[in-house]
């Protein structure tokens, strides 16, 4: 994984600090991500990995008594300074969330849209190529090609979550986040959007909180582990599950605690 | 000491298992009784309208205006379009009230003016309906110096309000937050997000609730007592007095003629078939819309 080195890094994030209602979940985080990779972000529940990427989209400023701290670049741009608009900013920063969510009462294809339409665009031509595009990309389109008018919420879970994942790419993202995008979902949808993510980092850079450490080891080139809202270790995945530096992410990635 | 044991366990479970097949059947009597209270009632008044009102009802009583007293014949054509203008008024002013208060309590309720707001809307409702009545009275027919359709519809109107407002924010309250923040995530502003996904997703169930409340309020006499007033001609104008059905039984019925009080029931029938009509349909609206609509 050593070509992962020589790319540039896309995400920079300095010191980031969060907080809910006064109790801190982030202690100083500081990590790159590299431009079209996959980064994956291990750890036991509560320690801080949703938080960590609600950040970046800056979700987790939307829940009542949540602080962040810190800077995160992008761009050239902190995004998480005052004059930078987080509604801009998730247009740049897309999200796949834990239990797939297609909008109620929208067909497969408003959903696949909504992100655009809902920014004002109209013409018919346009969308039904990000349409077809988006879908592709999912690998959803043989799927609903022929239903693209049937309700989102009438296909199964893995398809919904790859509905969910084609959403988030029409409004082409520079990063994807994903929230344990499989937990809700039963093995073999599990596989096939781990085979999808492999192939979407070449159309955009992934950041992935996953339960599932044989997950991170599959699909990632980067893994973090986070534990008690801290980032113990940051590596190459090849090298955080076979050498590990830190006692504690031994422990962690051979059974003995979380 | 252990061979004995699992026998006077067995026992034990056998009394307790007789208990509980006593206790079970005991409340199934009691449920029964409980559904026999809620719906003899209502069967019997149904059934009782039905049998006075039939004869009632003819081409005449849809299309005459009342006959003079002491005539035969005549209808309530009048009352009958009547309400029907009452009702459209009243939800011209009522729907968009309702619905409007029903989105900013559930989207924006955790502030101390939203908790005014969820209380006061829950006190209007808990406000007699001939005290609304009296409000309009003194708010429009007092300066206007007549009884007037507009009054009318706004204390229908007024009515609907709170129950408009609360069924709209329970339901939106039942979308989910994470599709709110998918909303969110995909870069669109919050009002949108509201306007477009949470709320254009819950249309159907908003309004059956806006459905409901209408059936509500076409019955409603008390309101409608000094502030439309009634009319013995075809509406004339939203400044004046209108019949409508609920007050027309309500004259018809306490009058010693005969052939009125027998229009009495006959409207009362109309009445009772609108609101049944109008609660089964959107049920089962309600129904479709949910088997496929939610996951």
């Amino acid at each position: 994984m050593n070509t992962t080195e020589l790319r540039e890094t896309l995400l920079d994030v300095r010191n980031l600090h969060a907080s809910f209602g006064g109790i801190a979940a982030l202690h100083g985080i500081s990590l790159s991500v590299i431009a079209n990779s996959v980064t994956a972000i291990i750890g036991p529940s509560g320690c801080g990995k949703s938080t960590f990427i609600r950040c970046l989209n800056r979700l987790h400023e939307e829940v009542p008594g949540a602080t962040t701290q810190g800077e995160v670049w992008l761009d050239g741009q902190d995004i998480l300074s005052a004059d930078v608009d987080p509604v801009t900013l998730r247009r740049k920063i897309g999200m796949v969330f834990q239990k797939p969510n297609p909008f109620p009462a929208m067909s497969i294809y408003e959903n696949v849209v909504a992100g655009l339409t809902l920014a004002g665009v109209r013409r018919r031509s346009v969308l039904n190529e990000v349409v077809e595009k988006t879908l592709n990309l999912a690998a959803l389109w043989d799927e609903v090609k022929d239903k693209l008018h049937h309700p989102g919420s009438s296909l199964s879970g893995g398809q919904q979550q790859r509905l969910c994942i084609a959403r988030a790419l029409a409004i082409e993202p520079r990063v994807l986040l994903m929230d344990e995008p499989t937990s809700a979902l039963d093995p073999i949808s599990t596989a096939r959007i781990e085979e999808l993510i492999g192939e979407l980092k070449r159309e955009v850079t992934i950041v992935i909180v996953t339960h599932n450490m044989q997950q991170a080891a599959r699909i990632s080139d980067k893994t973090g582990f986070f534990l008690l809202g801290e980032l113990v270790e940051f590596t190459d995945t090849s090298v955080l599950f076979t050498a590990p530096k830190d006692p504690r992410t031994e422990r962690y990635i051979t059974g003995r605690f979380g | 000491m252990r061979r004995t044991q699992p026998s006077a366990l067995s026992q034990l479970v056998e009394i307790t298992y007789k208990r509980r097949r006593l206790v079970t059947r005991a409340m199934m009597i009691v449920l029964i009784a409980a559904f026999l209270v809620a719906t003899v009632p209502l069967f019997s008044v149904f059934f009782h309208v039905v049998r006075q009102g039939l004869p009632a009802l003819n081409m005449d009583f849809f299309t005459h205006l009342p006959a003079p007293v002491g005539e035969a014949g005549g209808g309530l054509a009048n009352a009958l379009l009547g309400t029907i203008i009452l009702v459209v008024l009243a939800s011209v002013i009522g729907i968009p009230w309702g619905v409007v208060i029903g989105i900013f309590l559930s989207e924006y309720g955790k502030s101390r003016f939203a908790a005014l707001v969820r209380f006061s809307v829950d006190m209007l409702a808990s406000i007699p309906s001939i005290v609304i009545g009296l409000f309009v009275y003194a708010l429009v027919v007092i300066p206007m110096k007549r009884f007037s359709g507009l009054a009318g519809g706004l204390a229908l109107g007024i009515l609907m309000v709170p129950t408009i407002a609360r069924t709209t924010e329970e339901i939106l309250k039942l979308i989910p937050v994470h599709i709110r923040e998918a909303g969110l995530g995909l870069g669109v502003p919050r009002w949108k997000m509201i306007l477009f996904i949470i709320v254009r997703g819950s249309m159907g169930a908003i309004a059956t609730g806006v459905i409901l409340s209408v059936a509500r309020v076409a019955g409603e006499t008390a309101p409608l007592l000094f502030t439309a007033l009634s009319s013995r001609f075809w509406f004339g104008g939203l400044d004046q007095p209108i019949a409508s059905l609920p007050v027309q039984i309500f004259n018809y019925a306490i009058s010693p003629f005969e052939e009125w009080q027998s229009q009495a029931w006959g409207g009362a029938l109309v009445l009772i078939l609108f609101v049944f009509v109008t609660n089964i349909i959107t049920r089962l609206a309600l129904r479709r819309a949910h088997g496929s609509g939610q996951s």
